[in-house]
């Protein structure tokens, strides 16, 4: 029985850290079979970052594997023995799709590259997420999620005029990444039922970086303008509206677009707002710092709540800063049951974001807890793969499991 | 070699601004065909601003940068849905699609009549999406929303900022993008599921609820700890040093993140081995993290002088990870991106030769193609009628006459209320929106000059 949109999808994940991570988290939450892939003792980077209960480090307990890397099923194997590289083979012969995302180095120091494994599996697709790509001259440079985000692009753009550039929190340029290589891994799918043909999937997540700088990213192209980051006076991009401090935190009016008379209005501010000089887009570049000064004073002693409904009662499409608190009580996400329980084994019941959408006809199944270091071992081994427990036993004390 | 990878589907795309159009432009670069049905008389907001040449010219609507970054490899139609011939031909487009894709508030596709309970009796196995900003349910089903607001909304600018600053919004609207990429995972889960069913299915995506997808671990912190987590500027919850140091030049900046002590004596050693290195304030992973002000000082003092391409090749052939902070400019240069052949040089019909980003991915075998510029408004209208759907050139030319179909916005001569004409290249540089300007850029690219 077809069950979920990617039922009978075999994924094997040799992934870690975020952006692999998040890739086949995207598959097993549409129903494919993800076999998560980790080192024997250690396990994924993820299982030693936090947050932790109650700053506990904990394998078992980083918040940020457990999110990442639930309903995944998950088995140890060290893929540097060699028979840890025959079983390796065995699960990629059946398998639909290979995600991984080590340097580019790392497949073919192990001898599992693609022009290898295709030979074990021509139907594969396999798929490596990498920093920067698996050619170029920046191939093996060492990187992070900021080192993306500085030669990506985006960063250049983001901060006050003159202070350092600073990036999105957490890891938003991997994240992309991520569902870029989902996105990408499916249309390999798609191709491989139409034409019976695996292939080589590469993400690099400077390029994904780069397609998230919306206009910057090609404008120097279309006119020679490289563009920079905040006004120099006024701070706040002024004409196209910020984020101002009202009582309880933060109010976002999004200032393009939008009849500037209108705005004047909501405000019911003709007298500051209202002014001959802000009416034009340039007139308010042009005095960004008295226009932030009117708007902050209109914003500043009012609720983000408040200003955020009412504004929306104007039809206008404005925004407030939410936190994590504000979120778990966000009504539209409670109407809509976007938040889901999980109880883990050892880190216990907690609230975990549910999936961004709802599809007709098929309601999002009751999802499993990341697994445990190994969790499903002798599943895999023994009933996928034919192992007997005796086998297993002795793959453990060679330490190859 | 294969052909396209998507060849053979066909996408009615509605999608206006962002979200769903750089999702449908992912599957035309991979041989979906992609008729992006448009509307004359509210223009795609995307077509307005920032300007190709910083020029409205005579057609300013086919001069929108953004316009020109999400619509690549898609035949246009621009086809007005108030009238009943003009639902009708949506129909007969539907008819012949796998997907149809939009993102208007709820309300819209519901007021043309044009919704997915309509759709599907037009074609039983219709896969459609609707990425909206709160998504078809719920009290705020109706709150409009902007790319922009929703990151703020979504839990991402309370984690973006400097450090005891205010939270940032960045400059681009992020949830678009991560919206548009997972549009694009539910589009092809959708298409296997009805390989395998034989049956469509209705989406409803919520732009919102994607950005708060992409913030789990605060949510799980506040689950564990009912901790509120918020801005650490370019800070790393265990690394240091990590951020961003001052260069040589103006507005030039490099990134470095050591996350080892082999990486932090090696980080030592290219700067010199200077004395204060190794203080013991500096000697450990945690003595590091504790004193970042003072470690964030002293890196920059080394930095400041030096060119910001130069400090990255030094770290990294040393084995520290860091990177060049690039604009605009800088990108368009990069050797890294270059070799890759990332930008597609191609030819466009109102704007003259230009490059735009490559594709998103790199398929080995079935790599993706730039076989069309962004289209023109209603520049496919013809096209698709006659070899779609049959019709001749006479009924054409009825459908045109009669204002069904069209090649121009209505009220040609006057921009939307509330957008920016043109803002001035003299004023951006000196509002500081502005960091470099070149008037002979295609020399310095290497494009024909036209």
């Amino acid at each position: 029985m077809i069950g979920q949109p990617l039922s009978g999808v075999k994924v094997l994940d040799l992934t870690h850290h975020i952006a692999g991570p998040y890739c086949t988290k995207l598959l097993t939450d549409l129903g494919a079979d993800v076999i998560k892939i980790e080192k024997p003792d250690e396990g994924d980077t993820a299982r030693r970052m936090g947050p932790f209960p109650n700053d506990e480090p904990h394998p078992e307990k980083s918040g940020l594997f457990l999110y990442l890397n639930t309903h995944k099923r998950g088995i140890t194997l060290n893929l540097k023995s060699e028979t840890g590289k025959k079983i390796f083979k065995e699960l990629a012969r059946d398998a639909d799709i290979l995600v991984e995302n080590f340097e580019p180095r790392v497949m073919p120091s192990l001898g599992l590259d693609y022009e290898t494994l295709e030979k074990v599996n021509p139907k594969l697709v396999m798929t490596s997420i990498s920093s920067f790509g698996q050619t170029g001259p920046y191939r093996d440079y060492k990187a992070a999620e900021i080192v993306a985000y500085a030669l990506g692009g985006l960063m250049y753009t983001c901060g006050d005029y003159d202070r350092e550039p600073v990036k999105h929190g957490l890891a938003m340029g991997q994240t992309l990444a991520g569902a870029n290589g989902a996105g990408s891994t499916l249309v390999a799918l798609y191709c491989q039922r139409e034409n019976g043909i695996g292939q080589h999937v590469d993400v690099s997540v400077m390029e994904t970086v780069t397609q998230l700088c919306y206009v910057f990213q090609v404008i120097y192209f279309y006119g020679g303008t490289a563009f920079r980051r905040r006004m120099k006076v006024g701070g706040k991009l002024g004409a196209l509206g910020d984020v101002f401090p009202c009582k309880d935190g933060y109010f976002v009016p999004i200032l393009i677009a939008l009849p500037w008379e209108l705005i004047v209005n909501f405000f019911n501010a003709a007298d500051t707002l209202g002014k001959p000089e802000f009416s034009s887009s340039v007139g308010r570049i042009l005095y960004a710092d008295q226009v932030d000064n009117a708007l902050e004073a209109l914003t500043r002693d009012r609720s983000k709540h408040e200003l955020f409904h009412s504004s929306q009662e104007w039809r206008l499409p404005w925004a407030l800063v939410q936190d994590a608190k504000d979120l778990v009580n966000c009504p539209q996400l409670q109407a809509r049951d976007f938040f889901v329980e999980i109880d883990h084994p050892l880190a216990g019941k907690l609230t975990y974001p549910g999936v961004p959408y709802k599809i007709s006809g098929i309601p999002w199944p009751q999802i499993n807890p990341a697994p445990l270091l190994g969790e499903h071992n002798e599943e895999i081994y023994c009933k996928r793969l034919g192992y007997t427990k005796g086998d297993l036993a002795k793959l453990r004390d060679r330490r190859v499991i | 070699m294969a052909g396209m990878p998507l060849e053979g589907i066909r996408i009615t795309d509605i999608g206006t601004a962002l979200a769903i159009p750089v999702a449908t432009k992912f599957l035309a670069d991979y041989g979906a065909e992609v008729i992006k049905v448009e509307s004359f008389s509210h223009l795609d907001s995307a077509r307005v601003g920032p300007y190709t040449d910083n020029e409205i010219g005579e057609k300013y609507w086919e001069r929108g940068v953004p316009y020109m970054t999400a619509n690549a490899n898609k035949l246009d139609i621009a086809l007005d849905l108030n009238k009943p011939r003009g639902k009708e031909i949506f129909k007969e487009l539907v008819r012949r699609s796998d997907v149809v894709t939009e993102n208007f508030p709820p309300r819209v596709m519901k007021n043309f009549g044009l919704d997915y309970p309509v759709l599907k009796e037009v074609k039983p196995d219709l896969i459609m999406i609707s990425s909206s900003g709160y998504g078809q349910t719920g009290p705020w089903m109706n709150y409009g929303a902007y790319g922009w607001g929703l990151e703020p909304m979504s839990g991402i600018s309370q984690v973006t900022g400097y450090q005891e600053g205010l939270p940032l919004r960045s400059s681009i609207p992020y949830n678009d993008y991560l919206g548009a990429m997972n549009a694009v995972v539910l589009i092809m889960a959708a298409l296997e599921y009805r390989r395998n069913t034989g049956k469509g299915m209705y989406i409803d995506f919520s732009q919102y609820e994607v950005g708060v997808f992409a913030v789990g671990e605060t949510i799980l912190d506040y689950s564990m700890n009912q901790r509120v987590q918020t801005r650490m500027g370019n800070r790393h919850p265990s690394m240091a040093p990590h951020g961003c140091y001052r260069c040589s030049g103006n507005d030039k900046w490099v990134v470095i993140a050591v996350s080892s002590d082999e990486e932090w004596q090696a980080l030592c050693q290219a700067m010199g081995n200077p004395a204060w290195a190794k203080d013991e304030k500096f000697a450990d992973a945690l003595s590091r993290w504790k004193n970042q002000d003072e470690l964030d000082r002293l890196i920059e003092e080394w930095t400041t002088t030096q060119d910001h391409y130069e400090v990255m090749r030094v770290l990294q052939a040393a084995g520290v990870p860091a990177g060049a902070v690039l604009n605009g400019k800088e990108q368009a240069l990069d050797p890294h991106l270059k070799e890759r052949d990332y930008y597609w040089v191609h030819k466009h019909p109102v704007v003259g030769t230009r490059a735009l980003a490559g594709p998103w991915s790199k398929l080995s075998k079935t790599p993706a193609i730039m076989r069309m510029p962004p289209p023109t408004l209603g520049q496919h209208n013809e096209q698709v009628l006659s070899e779609l759907l049959g019709m001749s050139k006479e009924e054409i030319a009825e459908l045109a006459s009669e204002g069904i179909i069209s090649t121009k916005p209505v009220g040609e001569a006057e921009l939307p209320p509330g957008y920016m004409p043109v803002m001035p290249i003299a004023l951006g540089m000196e509002a500081g929106l502005i960091s470099e300007y070149d008037e002979n850029y295609r020399e310095i690219l290497g494009l024909p000059q036209e």
